[in-house]
């Protein structure tokens, strides 16, 4: 897809400078020449947004196509939340939208001005962790660490929609967040701990 | 992604008039981000309805509306879908994850496109994706394929599991037309089988607006179950999915629903045990006997032969669930 991208845009660059030269071809031509141009190297759209993020206002000018995990990484070098498959497949991207977990990967940005996004690095109270955090480490929930941060965004939600009565229904509603290392056990633990 | 226009809808009937051929609605945009991401959707303009198509869900005189905009975790948790309507909100909640759960919209749940590895390879001929090119899943990896209701255009299956309860429910889809004007369609006309078009899932008109779905009353509170097999016990997608509901009369049946998912272009109603089990005894032989039943109807592919045996068991288990229920 990508590839046949390239090639037709190179050829229209190639084409647009040789047809420019020919100033007296006829108007009708020209037009509908820029209009197939227009339509095969579509042009970046973009605007400004105005995103809450842990509380902070940002104003961030942003292509339309930025999802809310691209803005927190890149533009607002929020880098806690991680990007594991970009797919909505493995909750490594999971934040809270109003106090509701979501997968920031799926969430165009432009979705979010009017909301109040938190991510790990909100959870803490300054120096003073989250209970949850303090129970991963506690709980051994974690060995690389790569999807710790939606753990943990999505084990809060768990515990404030109150689905921790039992292992299995724990382990039910954090099936959203993939652990290749397998630290489930202590996730769970964790989540029992904060629970309780 | 190709870059796109990205505008609010305006609400109401005027969200219509916005609509161009080449844009889309997005709601919870967790089926729509992905697919364009992938270049399958190339959409033009982004039309945003999540502000303003309704999310309301509210009892009406014979039944229940949930706003297209309802989302799936809203819907599954809802006090009055779970006393009057338990199967819809145990079908959402075997589907997708919370997070995702907590994005999807009714409407868009509706319109979710199928999980057939060779759509989502623009590598590899696909009639849904590209029409004309041929089927890939036919002669090539059918595991997950359908077994009822196929053509040889398309094999694939619709993914949902709230709209299997949809359909076992009798559920009507209101939409707003191109036009401005509200229509209803029965459930078990929305979506389509392939035949010769399966780029075409349902048979919403084309720009229409989904604005609600609608549940008439039932009697199947007490006794019903949704079951779903899939290769991992959560978070994966259904190779067979049963929605089962029961109206009793002490042990007598007065009435069956029955509808699965992973096996046909759309949630498919299995009407004849349906009618099969009515005015029968409520017991393991009668459901055993009614599941057979289904055999007449299948045509499983090359790779899911499985499917025959498991969909037979799976609604014997969900009957005998629905009296456990
Ligand atoms: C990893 C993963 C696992 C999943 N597992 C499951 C599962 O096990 N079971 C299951 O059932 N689902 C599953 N899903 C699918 C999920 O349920 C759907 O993606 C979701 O329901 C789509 O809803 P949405 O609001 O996000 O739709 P969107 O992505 O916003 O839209 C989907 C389509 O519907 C159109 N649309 C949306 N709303 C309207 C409307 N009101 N009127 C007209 N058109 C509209 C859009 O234009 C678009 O074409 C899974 C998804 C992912 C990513
Ligand atoms: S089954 Fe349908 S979706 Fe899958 S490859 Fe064939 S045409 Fe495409
Ligand atoms: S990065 Fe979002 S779910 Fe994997
Ligand atoms: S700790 Fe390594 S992926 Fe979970």
């Amino acid at each position: 897809m990508k590839k046949a991208h390239t090639h037709s845009r190179r050829l229209f660059l190639q084409t647009s400078s040789m047809l420019a030269s020919l100033a007296f071809i006829p108007r009708s031509v020209k037009a509908f020449y820029l209009e197939t141009r227009n339509f095969l190297v579509a042009s970046k759209k973009t605007g400004s947004l105005a995103v809450s993020v842990n509380k902070k206002l940002y104003t961030v000018e942003a292509d339309t196509r930025t999802t809310l995990l691209d803005l927190l990484r890149e533009n607002l070098q929020l880098t806690g939340t991680k990007k594991g498959c970009d797919h909505g497949q493995c909750g490594a991207c999971t934040v809270h939208i109003d106090g509701k977990r979501v997968l920031s990967c799926l969430t165009l940005a432009a979705m979010v001005p009017g909301k109040e996004v938190t991510t790990i690095e909100g959870l803490s109270d300054g120096e003073h962790l989250h209970p949850m955090q303090q129970a991963f480490i506690e709980c051994d929930g974690f060995q690389c660490g790569y999807c710790t941060p939606g753990q943990i965004m999505s084990a809060v939600a768990c515990v404030q929609e109150g689905h921790t009565h039992s292992v299995t229904e724990i382990k039910e509603f954090m099936s959203g967040n993939l652990c290749r290392c397998g630290a489930y056990n202590g996730i769970v633990e964790a989540i029992q701990k904060v629970a309780s | 992604m190709k870059p796109f226009n990205f505008i609010k809808a305006a609400g109401g009937t005027q969200t219509v008039k916005q609509k161009k051929r080449t844009g889309r609605f997005i709601a919870g945009g967790t089926n729509l981000v992905d697919l364009m991401k992938k270049h399958i959707e190339q959409p033009e303009e982004l039309i945003d309805i999540s502000g303003s198509v309704p999310a309301s869900i509210g009892k009406k005189a014979a039944g229940i509306r949930i706003g297209a905009m309802a989302r799936n975790s809203v819907v599954a948790t809802n006090p009055d879908i779970i006393a009057a309507y338990p199967l819809l909100s145990k079908a959402i909640l075997a589907g997708a994850s919370p997070q995702i759960r907590n994005m999807a919209s009714t409407g868009g749940n509706m319109l979710q496109r199928t999980r057939c590895p060779y759509f989502y390879d623009p590598t590899l001929p696909c009639n849904k994706r590209n029409p004309g090119t041929g089927c890939s899943a036919l002669t090539g990896d059918n595991r997950m394929s359908a077994i009822v209701g196929w053509s040889e255009n398309c094999v694939a299956v619709h993914p949902s599991d709230m709209c299997v309860a949809l359909a076992a429910l009798d559920a009507n889809v209101i939409i707003t037309g191109k036009d401005q004007l509200t229509k209803t369609i029965p459930f078990k006309n929305f979506h389509r089988l392939p035949g010769n078009t399966p780029e075409q899932d349902n048979n919403l008109p084309a720009d229409a607006l989904i604005t609600a779905v609608e549940i008439p009353g039932n009697a199947f509170q007490k006794n019903c179950f949704y079951l779903k097999l899939r290769d991992r016990d959560s978070y994966a997608f259904a190779l067979i999915s049963v929605a089962a509901a029961l109206h009793l009369n002490g042990t007598t049946i007065v009435s069956a629903r029955l509808a699965s998912g992973g096996v046909a272009h759309k949630p498919w109603r299995w009407y004849s045990v349906e009618q099969f089990l009515e005015g029968k005894q409520a017991n393991a032989q009668v459901f055993q006997q009614a599941a057979t039943l289904v055999q007449k109807e299948i045509k499983t592919l090359p790779h899911n032969v499985y499917k025959a045996t498991m969909l037979q068991g799976a609604i014997e288990v969900a009957l005998q669930n629905c009296l456990n229920a």
